[in-house]
């Protein structure tokens, strides 16, 4: 499997003489197709996707579609940029609890001080951005491992969340903030869902489609992208050749923090309090949304849009059990077992595409 | 590091930043409703104080972090100790491994009492005979209820798992409904697990259960709202803890579904959800009684010798049943996190 960074500009190759010494024959454009890091997951979800067809009617109706991609789109949100920072070579156990930090942020200091949500709302993206500075510029400094340098912070933050909420509201949740000014609008902006032919969808839906689209330019057509897939590679030889590592690897990581406040504000202006504990453990499935997708642990290697499809997977697996009522005992045996399976269809894919 | 200008002035940024802020604030970016400013200062309950000599009482239990029940026992118990001259060291861990060395951490530190929480018995049993061993008069709150007696504690402060679910099916079973989904949010919790197996028992419909992620609400909301789609005939949604029965009220009005939404424990947006009836009742096991009592009960112990329940019958704090009726007597409490 090829771990080289990808070009920025995909070049199709020179329209040239066939190549006649029989060492660098041109491979069937259905195995090229293949070769990408995102077909793999998109066969895999095409298959969990029918396989729900038929076993789950109620799939088959649009308001369960809409409810299944509203799933995945919580969970794909955070996994795009987790997914970056994953083709840059690093890895952030804080995003999960990340995202409950930005939201008591906002909940808390709009509360407290009596401010306009607005205002809560901004301070929460700086301190997310901070967080997110922080990971990544500590990471640059002493050259830890990104597993210690953001295990550190997810505990930090988790301490923090709880503490500071007990602190400063007495109790571990957040005061309802609904009657506060800009709630509505607000919610309008993070919260709120439109009709598409009388079935109601969640706006997240369209942000976590923009983002990728947005991901998936800036990773293929941009110089930043091209910086990513560089660190991911090689740090060394990216520096050599110009690359500013430090920005690209800080920068990563404020992106995740940008992530964590984006979906954070969603969970608040949806559920109006956060309660300081939760979030926990959502970090490993933002992580496997992306690996699911196609990106690498190892870094390197990867796409925007696979992620997509491995967040879509996720959803729909954990929604299309329910929506076939089979036994809820089983309940997360079934969601590891499809898992799996739809994961090794990726993998199968993949090596027979690689594969001379 | 060298000092130069240019570092003097980044100093500099953090401060100008925290400045426009407050100014940004005392411009009037301020809300006009709610927050704070609107929150009135109510009066917290207290009994006078004891002039016994301080003693120091352990609670270990094995609460998840950042759990708005779970508060509200550390609340009643810090009530107490505040009370009666305790110094209270509180902790919590939902490993059973790690609350028993919690509870080895207690013995260490030669407490005069400990108040532990027994979900997983057979973890706790060692450590909890060592305590009795070393002199230490030990009780029993919220998990336990089959096994305190057996491990020699003193006294148990909690509800019945099953009878409070007996209750909660008992009352739905007055509303009409016909087809209940209990919604568990942590699979494989004994004291969850007992509570829908309760409700099943006496409720005399049909009684499905659900497991959801505790931890990511947007998860809970997709996952009621799907099994509420995949079976309409769903005409009763119970969950069992505040924040999942205020998100289930959400996912049956997504899901057009006509379901209503009784609950276990009570917290204040709850409360108001009462008053409003978006949630027909809640099942109250007072947490806050059961950290009062827990606690209370060690010193009377120390002090004079008492036993509360005889010794021999568990005290039990609920289920009391929280509606439109009696809601507003609740409400002023439950706006503290006492209640």
């Amino acid at each position: 499997m090829t771990q080289q960074a990808e070009p920025a500009v995909t070049a199709p190759p020179a329209p040239g003489p066939k190549q006649s010494d029989g060492r660098t024959s041109q491979r069937p454009l259905v195995l090229r197709l293949l070769a990408r890091p995102e077909v793999g997951v998109f066969l895999g979800a095409v298959a969990v996707f029918v396989f729900f067809l038929i076993a789950a009617p109620p799939v088959r109706e649009g308001s369960a579609m809409s409810n299944i991609l509203y799933q995945s789109s919580t969970i794909g949100i955070m996994a795009l940029p987790v997914a970056l920072l994953m083709i840059g070579g690093e890895f952030d156990l804080s995003a999960g609890v990340a995202v409950i930090s930005s939201a008591l942020t906002a909940a808390m200091l709009s509360y407290q001080l009596s401010l306009n949500v607005w205002m809560g709302i901004v301070l929460a993206l700086a301190m997310s951005l901070a967080v997110g500075f922080f990971n990544g510029w500590l990471l640059v400094r002493t050259g830890l491992p990104s597993f210690l340098v953001t295990l550190g912070t997810f505990l930090i933050l988790q301490g923090v969340n709880l503490a500071v909420t007990k602190l400063v509201t007495g109790n571990v949740a957040t005061d309802d903030i609904s009657d506060m000014d800009g709630f509505g609008q607000a919610k309008k902006v993070f919260a709120s869902s439109f009709e598409v032919g009388g079935v109601s969808v969640k706006i997240t839906i369209v942000y976590w489609l923009v983002f990728a689209a947005l991901a998936t330019w800036v990773l293929l057509r941009t110089k930043y992208g091209n910086w990513i897939f560089a660190v991911g590679g090689n740090k060394e030889s990216a520096r050599a050749v110009g690359v500013p590592v430090t920005f690209t690897k800080i920068s990563l990581f404020m992106l995740v923090g940008f992530g964590a406040w984006f979906v954070g504000m969603h969970q608040l202006f949806s559920f109006n309090t956060v309660q300081s504990g939760e979030g926990v453990g959502q970090e490993l499935i933002y992580i496997a949304a992306a690996v699911i997708g196609g990106c690498l642990l190892t870094g390197g290697y990867g796409s925007a849009i696979g992620p997509v499809f491995g967040a879509f997977m996720f959803g729909m697996v954990q929604q299309g059990i329910v929506y076939a009522g089979w036994n809820p005992d089983w309940f997360k045996a079934f969601l590891g077992v499809m898992l799996l399976g739809a994961t090794l269809i990726n993998l199968w894919v993949q090596r027979t595409a690689t594969r001379r | 590091m060298k000092q130069t200008p240019l570092l003097r002035s980044r100093r500099v940024a953090p401060v100008v930043a925290v400045a426009a802020v407050a100014a940004l604030t005392l411009a009037g970016c301020s809300s006009s409703s709610g927050g704070k400013k609107a929150e009135e200062e109510a009066g917290n309950a207290s009994a006078g104080k004891a002039d016994t000599p301080r003693m120091t009482i352990a609670m270990v239990t094995h609460a998840p972090s950042g759990d708005t029940f779970w508060d509200t026992i550390r609340k009643g118990a810090e009530a107490a100790a505040a009370k009666d001259n305790i110094k209270l060291i509180y902790s919590n861990d939902e490993n059973a491994g790690d609350q028993a060395n919690l509870v080895q951490n207690a013995i260490d530190q030669k407490v005069d009492g400990i108040a532990v929480t027994l979900a997983k018995p057979d973890a706790l049993k060692d450590v909890v005979t060592k305590a009795e061993k070393a002199g230490i008069p030990v009780v029993g709150l919220n998990a336990g209820l089959g096994v305190w007696k057996q491990q020699g504690l003193l006294s148990f402060f909690g509800q019945d798992e099953a009878v409070s679910g007996q209750a909660l099916g008992d009352k739905i079973n007055g509303t009409g409904a016909k087809h209940a989904l209990c919604v568990i949010q942590a699979q494989g919790d004994v004291n969850l697990e007992e509570r829908c197996a309760g409700v099943k028992k006496t409720f005399s419909g049909k009684t499905d259960i659900l497991y959801v992620n505790g931890t990511d609400m947007p998860s809970v909301k997709s996952t009621i709202t799907a099994k509420l789609s995949q079976d309409k005939s769903i005409d009763e949604v119970v969950t069992l803890g505040a924040p999942i029965a205020l998100t289930a009220t959400q996912a049956v009005s997504e899901s057009g579904s006509k379901a209503k939404v009784a609950t276990f424990d009570l917290n204040k947006d709850l409360v108001s959800a009462i008053e409003k009836g978006s949630i027909q009742f809640a099942v109250d096991q007072q947490p806050y009684l059961q950290g009062y009592l827990a606690v209370d009960s060690l010193w009377l112990y120390k002090n004079n010798g008492n036993f509360s329940g005889g010794g021999e019958q568990p005290v039990l704090t609920g289920p009391a049943f929280v509606d439109k009726t009696n809601v507003e007597a609740v409400a002023e409490f439950a706006a503290k996190g006492t209640r």
